[in-house]
């Protein structure tokens, strides 16, 4: 995968921190992973990938970092299922925000949430992904991408 | 004059309650929402809104189908696309099948209240 390439999912990333009520969102060096020990926190949003790319999109948050994010939004409503469609949500908005750059035939999928990591179908253990991680308050969060090209 | 009356369409319960908060004393009535395509068909009707904002990528019925199908039920309802989606081609298309805006998530009241005032037009601001 090219620095470009992964330069357009920071800057997702970056835009969409950048809409809440504290904008002071850090990007880390992205680094690979190995699918077998997938990078996860709490909550995952996985947005599957079709097209010239195939593949998975996720964003994984601890759940402080979610309830933190609604109230930045000005969501009060702090329940478990606003963290989950949150955590989708955060999902859905960077991959659909990289058809800036990769165009329509990008297609993304509804966000499929779950706790902790991505399974297999999702994530296949043959394959590696890019992990950015993601620093926002105290908390830290993570976007990663697996995809083929 | 009376509030134009909203119908807000996603399928993020947090986007939906966002989009209502931003009307509160604002120029908008939200009258109905819906979580996806197939439920804004079954709502229109009861609502009547003169206003819909439309998510695209939603489960049962993307906004695209959905927008076709309500316009072709109230022509005069003025649609506001507000996705995730940036690319061009999507906003044509959305524009092709009838909606008058397109607003990209992340947003913010400032712009969600900008791309409706400028759905409407003057007369209504």
């Amino acid at each position: 995968m090219s620095e470009a390439t992964l330069q357009v999912f920071i800057d997702g990333v970056i835009n969409y921190f950048q809409h809440t009520s504290d904008k002071d969102v850090k990007v880390g060096s992205p680094y690979l992973a190995e699918n077998h020990r997938p990078a996860a926190f709490d909550f995952t949003g996985i947005i599957g990938v079709s097209g010239p790319y195939k593949g998975t999109v996720y964003f994984t948050a601890p759940k402080a970092l979610l309830t933190h994010l609604l109230l930045a939004i000005g969501e009060k409503d702090t329940s478990m299922e606003n963290i989950l469609d949150l955590v989708g949500e955060v999902s859905n908005t960077i991959s659909g925000n990289a058809r800036s750059e990769f165009g329509q035939e990008f297609m993304i999928s509804v966000p499929v949430v779950v706790e902790g990591a991505p399974s297999v179908i999702h994530l296949p253990k043959e394959l590696r992904s890019y992990v950015i991680p993601v620093y926002w308050k105290a908390y830290s969060a993570a976007v990663v991408i697996c995809l083929e090209h | 004059m009376d509030k134009l009356r909203m119908m807000v369409v996603d399928d993020s319960n947090i986007i939906r309650r966002k989009i209502e908060r931003s009307q509160q004393g604002g120029l908008f009535d939200v009258v109905g929402t819906a979580g996806s395509g197939v439920e804004a068909l079954a709502l229109f009707g009861q609502v009547d809104p003169d206003v819909v904002t439309m998510d695209i990528t939603m489960p049962q019925m993307d906004g695209i189908e959905c927008i076709t199908q309500l316009k072709a039920r109230k022509p005069e309802v003025k649609i506001l696309v507000v996705s995730a989606l940036s690319d061009k081609a999507t906003g044509i298309e959305a524009l092709e099948c009838g909606a008058q805006g397109f607003l990209c998530k992340p947003f913010d009241d400032v712009k969600l209240n900008g791309a409706l005032k400028e759905l409407v037009g003057d007369s209504h601001v």
